[in-house]
């Protein structure tokens, strides 16, 4: 089994959630997530954000459905970390 | 989220919150106001019964209740669809079921009830006495002239409000607001006198 340790992302998402509470919503995605949020670009009505999730197994699919789920939209996945797990028995 | 953070949420995502404020205190004076004028309207009118006060001035709260609440509902539903489709231009998405999307159908029904609600909760407030008094409980002044204290009094707390709002003296903004139905009593008592 391959768990998913590491990802970053490219997001562009409006200004509003702020950054501290899209980093929290989407830490709530799952249950021992860390999250690092950092805005790059500042446009009129959007933000363009390099987002960095790190757990034991992400779940990428639940991580996408809550940037949308907040307005966002993932451009890229830029850098991504993974680990196989040697099979029981 | 619990029942008042989703609200909040959409409220704040939408940047919203100084406009159900200011709807708040708009239609909450406008109730305070319609009443106090009915009710010194009657005053001036010269002895009436009670229960045709109530009536006459529950119906302008109903009204102005149901006023609020479809007139505030029309107009955001417009300016938030408008924001929505603004937003998702510059996202080149499509946000309608994102919190962007729930917060253009939610807020505008929030609003509306604020807007409703203000007027009809203030008016309500200051019928009081004449409900109670028409019930039977003995009040030891006339119940028109404790429905125009209460009148008075909340709408100097509205301007209390707006001026914890503002930053600015309470007192100030409250005596302000004082001022603006003192003006109208004044003014009814001019033209309805007679």
């Amino acid at each position: 089994m391959v768990l998913v340790k590491r990802l970053v992302l490219d997001v562009l998402k409006p200004h509003e959630p702020n950054a501290l509470e899209f980093s929290q919503a989407l830490a709530k995605a799952g249950g021992d997530y860390r999250v690092c949020i950092t805005v790059l670009e500042v446009d009129k009505k959007t933000e363009t954000l390099k987002v960095v999730v790190e757990g034991y197994a992400i779940d990428f699919d639940a991580v996408e459905s809550g940037i949308s789920d907040l307005g966002g939209s993932l451009h890229s996945i830029d850098e991504v970390e993974v680990q196989s797990e040697p099979q029981a028995g | 989220m619990n029942l008042l953070e989703q609200p909040r949420f959409l409220l704040r995502i939408t940047r919203t919150n100084d406009i159900i404020r200011r709807y708040f205190v708009v239609n909450g004076f406008d109730g305070a106001l319609t009443m106090l004028g009915l009710i010194i309207g009657f005053l001036v009118s010269g002895a009436t019964d009670l229960s045709v006060i109530i009536n006459v001035c529950l119906g302008a709260a109903i009204a102005l209740g149901v006023s609020g609440v479809s007139s505030a509902y029309v107009s955001e539903v417009a300016e938030r669809k408008r924001a929505l489709g603004k937003l998702e231009d510059a996202m080149i998405t499509d946000l309608r079921d994102s919190a962007h999307g729930e917060a253009a159908r939610g807020v505008p029904l929030l609003i509306a009830l604020v807007n409703g609600f203000a007027p009809l909760a203030i008016s309500l407030l200051i019928l009081t006495p004449l409900i109670a008094a028409n019930t039977g409980f003995a009040l030891p002044v006339s119940p028109l002239y404790v429905a125009v204290a209460i009148a008075l009094l909340l709408i100097f707390m509205l301007g209390v409000f707006l001026g914890s709002i503002a930053g600015v003296s309470w007192l100030r903004s409250g005596i302000q607001t004082l001022l603006v139905a003192i003006l109208t009593a004044a003014l009814i008592y001019l033209f309805a006198g007679y």
